[in-house]
């Protein structure tokens, strides 16, 4: 075994044994070019702005909680929902998926560490500095056009405050921290991994952040071109979208989506990439249709660049462009929904192990299915030229974002947590957390559905009380506040169990995959040997091997027994 | 954990409990569910459209959780199961790829069916405006609609309130609310003046972008009666505040207000004009156009309201 990973030239130091980590203390982590380490301060971070895009979500449904409320002022509205949507979509759910895939993506292929160590903590860091641009802009004026800015509202003339141009300044830098981290995953994936483990051996995390980082590489260039143009448009007598001087606002509509349709996927395609690997260690059960996964997740990305003008329905477009992209957002419900099917005959016949990491999983399944739902009405132009723009959309995309991202992040968290502390999480208070999240969501986004066919539009600041609005905005901003305390639950589980947690031991699951091969959490080198791989579930391998060797059935010993032997 | 909490029990009490509420909120709320719709044709056929899809998405949807919720029951690890090691099953799987194809097939059919009823304005009906007497109406710089006449008005987004302009040499125009008569077409031309605003009406079909150097069409065809709406693209601080009204009267009460507004216009800039010249020391030169308004900082809620802001007239005519 191990003359032959000496016999092949790999891209790696092998040692003789574990590396003890000299440096201990706060500058460890600010000097760290250890995958593992800048994984932890991904998630770390982002979480942190997660806390603060909710907090931002509640004081926004405070306000919408009782008609005619003088609780925030437009303009502190306004401010509120355009950093709650840069916050969770940049700085929240794109990067965190940036988070684990650097702890666990090098672990899942057998590789030591990523491919360019410096250049990953590059990118982490210009994450955090990128963050802090934005989140200044509250000393000052915070950005106050809407995630998306349009122009000639986010011009100088409309925004003359300098919130857009932190907004602007925010997201270049976020934009490049994310795409250095895409290149780093693609060379890693590329060049990395363990001894056999071909195209149709990886995991279907790593095939999902492979992907994910094709699209970053692809689309982020079309954000950062139109953000360069507005601020030209806005600082150096640039006229990209301005009509009077022969621009077009319609024209940062395009670039803008033509990055933020792709992000969606960006978001939620490592979300899918999760269930995928969660989904069979708890049923037990080898992930049913590997390769139509695979080439899901790919032909997923590849059609959701072609989507992009579905977000212009109402926009003056011709009937043509509108045919077009109906249809292409139509075919890519295909392979969503193929991704959906196997996740089900997966469980099927299997013998399902009802742990906290699961339940975010099949969960994600039955919420991120309305998502998917609600899409096919807004993807019909007809249709969404009634829907477009109103609560229903909002209702939609965090049936997606929520429901799809958000679930399989903590999914995510509960499954990999005891790898990266070495101890366990709640289980009760994982399930509490679980089923809290679970009704707060479905009651805070249920009934914007209703609000929307009922002609209430997005980011307004009040209404008046006509019909059955006050109800159905008070439903929802109480389910705001479950989803909260559900959120709070998972929190406490995590700052309890990092130091009293039971310990985890190398492989507490009895999953899969070549993370659980090494310690919990793993030594700095990941591997003193890398096994060779020969199927989709290297550690399922390991185990019925040590069986055989040893006559016993092995839990958490597997990995030290085979080294010995 | 105790018994009560099982996890099949609780999914199977949370199953029910939603479609309790579904159930509730459908029956307590009739129009819960469907879009807008009842003040003209087009959004009579977007609810019947989206109709078809809530079929169709009800049986994907109890389907899709049913099974999913089946094998999570049914399959729950108990003493003694061993899970099939199963890799895949290639017809399954290509049967269940073509049944998702041939759902989207049948929807795709079915909009094209469904579009032009939507998209392309309907015939003025018997008791609409009826054009041929009525030449001030005709327009002149645009080209004939698709089907028959119809009346053709300029619709104006403006940081905070909307601005319409109806056809001919007499220069009427109003703000946030729109008079129309009744069974008559109207076809809208959509443009901002600023920023981007969306023209909407729920009863009245679909919104359409206001786009500062772009003009969007839509139309509509309504019954008598005041329909609201507001402003569904982010214009900025007073969005929530930038509502439009359309009011259907007949052709006689909408022949009477269209006069009525004519003369108003009128006097209003009379009388603008000799306060500006009594204001201006009397120079002899009564200034029409000018004023204050529309561009600029935040308004107050509601903004002018019709015939009170004669300003602004000149800007218009710009696409």
């Amino acid at each position: 075994m191990e003359a032959s990973i000496a016999s092949r030239p790999r891209p790696q130091i092998a040692s003789a044994g574990p590396i003890k980590s000299t440096s201990k203390g706060w500058t460890s982590w600010v000097t760290t070019t250890d995958h593992k380490k800048i994984g932890i301060l991904y998630l770390y971070t982002t979480f942190l702005f997660f806390i603060m895009g909710g907090v931002e979500a509640l004081l926004l449904r405070l306000q919408l909680g009782v008609p005619d409320n003088t609780l925030l002022s437009p303009e502190k509205y306004n401010q509120l929902f355009t950093m709650h949507g840069t916050t969770m979509v940049f700085l929240f759910v794109i990067p965190i998926m940036a988070g684990f895939a650097n702890y666990v993506v090098p672990l899942m292929i057998g590789a030591r560490d990523m491919a360019f160590p410096r250049l990953n903590a590059w990118s982490y860091w210009m994450l955090l500095f990128g963050g802090i641009v934005l989140y200044f802009s509250l000393f000052f004026s915070p950005p106050e056009a809407g995630w998306t800015s349009y122009p000639p509202l986010s011009g100088s003339d409309y925004s003359p405050s300098g919130g857009i141009d932190a907004w602007i300044i925010s997201l270049h830098i976020v934009g490049l921290s994310s795409m250095l981290g895409a290149v780093n995953f693609v060379a890693t994936i590329f060049n990395m991994r363990a001894p056999g483990m071909g195209w149709g051996r990886l995991p279907l995390f790593v095939w999902s952040i492979l992907v994910y980082s094709f699209l970053i590489i692809i689309a982020t260039p079309a954000l950062a071109a139109a953000l360069a143009m507005l601020l030209v448009d806005r600082h150096f007598g640039g006229t990209f979208f301005d009509p009077t001087q022969g621009g077009s606002a319609l024209l940062w509509q395009h670039a803008f989506w033509f990055y933020s349709h792709p992000a969606v996927y960006i978001m939620v395609l490592p979300a899918f990439g999760i269930v995928s690997e969660v989904i069979p260690v708890f049923a037990r059960k080898p992930i049913f249709g590997y390769k139509a996964i695979a080439a899901a997740t790919a032909g997923i990305a590849f059609l959701g660049l072609l989507v992009w003008a579905h977000h212009m329905f109402a926009a003056p477009l011709s009937t043509v462009v509108l045919a077009f992209f109906m249809l292409s957002s139509f075919i890519i419900a295909i392979p969503t929904g193929v991704k959906i099917f196997n996740w089900i005959a997966t469980l099927w016949r299997g013998t399902i192990e009802y742990k906290t990491p699961l339940l975010f999983a099949t969960g994600l399944i039955g919420v991120f299915l309305i998502g998917g739902i609600s899409g096919i009405f807004l993807a019909v132009f007809p249709v969404n030229w009634q829907l477009h723009d109103t609560y229903f959309v909002v209702a939609h995309l965090h049936y997606v974002l929520f429901g799809g991202s958000v679930f399989g992040i903590f999914a995510g968290i509960y499954y990999w947590f005891p790898k990266m502390s070495g101890r366990m999480l709640s289980e009760p208070l994982g399930k509490a957390s679980f089923w809290t999240i679970m009704v707060g969501f479905n009651v805070t986004f249920l009934i914007q559905h209703s609000l929307g066919l009922s002609g209430m539009p997005r980011r307004i600041f009040e209404y008046t009380d006509t019909g059955s609005w006050a109800t159905w905005n008070l439903i929802s901003t109480v389910g705001s506040f479950i989803l909260a305390v559900g959120v709070l639950l998972t929190v406490i589980n995590v700052v309890r169990s990092v130091k009293n947690g039971a310990v985890a031991g190398p492989d507490p699951w009895k999953a899969n995959t070549l993370e659980w091969f090494t310690t919990s959490p793993p030594p700095e080198n990941n591997f003193d040997v890398i096994p060779r791989v020969r199927s989709v579930e290297p550690m399922k391998d390991i185990r019925r091997q040590v069986e055989q060797m040893t006559g016993t059935q092995q839990r958490h010993e597997a990995s030290r027994a085979l080294v010995e032997a | 954990m105790p018994r009560a909490l099982r996890p099949a029990r609780v999914i199977l009490a949370l199953l029910a409990f939603q479609a309790l509420g579904l159930t509730l909120a459908g029956s307590a709320f009739a129009d819960a569910l469907t879009p807008e719709s009842g003040g003209s044709p087009n959004a009579d056929e977007i609810d019947s459209l989206y109709k078809l899809i809530l079929v169709l998405a009800v049986i994907v949807f109890v389907g899709v959780e049913g099974a999913l919720i089946w094998a999570m029951v049914k399959f729950k690890a108990k003493k003694g199961a061993v899970a099939a090691q199963i890799h895949g099953n290639t017809r399954l799987e290509i049967g269940w790829t073509l049944g998702a194809a041939a759902v989207l097939i049948f929807l795709t059919v079915f909009t094209f069916l469904k579009l032009p009823s939507i998209r392309d304005p309907a015939p003025t009906g018997a008791n609409g405006l009826q054009f041929a007497s009525t030449a001030i109406y005709a327009s002149t710089d645009q080209p004939s609609p698709p089907e028959g006449k119809a009346l053709r008005i300029k619709v104006d987004g403006q940081q905070y309130v909307w601005r319409y302009q109806y056809p001919g040499k007499d220069d009427v125009f109003a703000y946030e609310e729109m008079v129309v008569p009744e069974d008559t077409t109207v076809v809208l031309e959509i443009s901002a003046d600023d920023v981007a605003h969306s023209w909407w009406i729920p009863k009245l079909g679909g919104k359409m972008d206001a786009l500062p150097g772009y003009i969007n069409k839509t139309w509509f065809k309504a019954r008598k009666g005041l329909y609201t709406g507001q402003c569904a693209e982010l214009c900025g601080r007073n969005h929530a505040n930038m509502l439009a009204r359309v009011r259907v009267l007949s052709v006689d009460e909408y022949e009477d207000w269209y006069a009525q507004q004519k003369t108003d216009i009128k006097t209003a800039r009379e009388e603008q004009a000799k306060t500006r010249a009594a204001l201006e020391g009397d120079k002899g030169e009564a200034a029409v156009s000018g004023g204050a308004g529309g561009v600029g900082g935040p308004q107050s809620s509601g903004g002018p309201e019709g015939t009170d802001v004669p300003s602004n007239d000149e800007e218009e005519d710009s696409q």
